[in-house]
């Protein structure tokens, strides 16, 4: 079973590498739709399939984030990359199987996955 | 939406749009009963919207005319013969309170109760949630003032590493309920 002392090892590891982490504009955003229409259509699996890649790769630059309804209901689960400098991309009717595929490519490699953007479904 | 986790996830945002600095999340199974509790300490509405809210052409945003968040949740309790409540005072917080017939055909199943917690913590890492589910006189409570008294104030309840401990922390809490009765 675990106990919430656990809690205090991560602690103790994270505050080790968090000079390691890139606080400002460096950071590359990842939001995804968490809406009425976004939580029925399956972005819950998706937030969770990003959580954890980001956290298996031991991605810092990397912050995953949460947002309302993106406005196209129809193309949810909506997920947004923000990487700065760069226009926004939009990835729509994503699954958590679609997931590793766009942190590789996109968030490591800086390739936008375009099957999976919105201009594709369009 | 599938299941009662989908549908806290989504009421849950309303508390935390609301401004709630502390959210209450309860799931109590008693028979077979099921009541699912939100209650926050947010902005709270006047008895004119609270009138409105099960309208869904009533919505605090502004993207559209439309919001189906509790009117789904009101129409997922009532196919089941149970019920929807909210009370609400402006300036002190909302409860909201739905009971299903767990017994009837058309009651949808619990579904991932980890995932939602773990995940409403992620999208508000400095709101108060305490969640606790009863079940056939057994609980369990999960208050994240105790994940911060252990963490320390350096770390947000957001990051990826402490967001998938709580889930699993959560998934083994579940897993020491032992199924109802009924």
């Amino acid at each position: 079973m675990k106990s919430l002392a656990e809690l205090q090892a991560i602690r103790d590891r994270m505050q080790k590498q968090i000079d390691l982490r890139d606080a400002g504009d460096g950071r590359i955003r990842v939001v995804v739709g968490m809406a009425t229409c976004g939580i029925a259509a399956g972005a819950r699996p998706v937030l969770t399939a990003f959580l954890e890649e980001v956290q298996k790769r031991d991605l810092k630059n990397i912050s995953v984030a949460q947002t309302g309804c993106i406005g196209v209901c129809r193309l949810e689960p909506i997920v947004e990359v923000y990487v700065p400098g760069q226009e926004k991309v939009t990835y729509v009717r994503m699954t958590p199987e679609k997931v590793p595929g766009i942190v590789s490519e996109h968030l490591v490699n800086g390739r936008v996955v375009s099957e999976y953007t919105i201009g594709a479904a369009e | 939406m599938k299941d009662l986790s989908l549908h806290l996830l989504d009421i849950a945002q309303n508390s935390i749009t609301a401004g709630a600095r502390r959210l209450d999340l309860e799931l109590t199974e008693a028979g077979e009963t099921i009541t699912l509790t939100v209650a926050d300490d947010g902005r709270g509405m006047a008895p004119e919207l609270l009138a409105q809210v099960s309208d869904p052409f009533t919505t605090t945003r502004t993207t559209r005319k439309m919001g189906l968040g509790i009117p789904l949740l009101r129409m997922s309790a009532e196919l089941t013969g149970g019920s929807l409540s909210i009370a609400s005072t402006l300036g002190a917080g909302t409860r909201l309170q739905a009971v299903f017939d767990g017994g009837h055909i058309d009651c949808p199943p619990l579904g991932d109760l980890p995932g939602t917690v773990s995940l409403l913590i992620q999208g508000a890492p400095d709101l108060r949630l305490v969640y606790t589910h009863r079940r056939d006189g057994q609980a369990f409570t999960l208050d994240t003032q105790d994940l911060r008294d252990q963490l320390g104030g350096g770390i947000s309840l957001a990051e990826p590493e402490v967001v998938l401990w709580i889930r699993e922390y959560l998934e083994e809490q579940e897993g020491t309920l032992k199924p109802s009765v009924s």
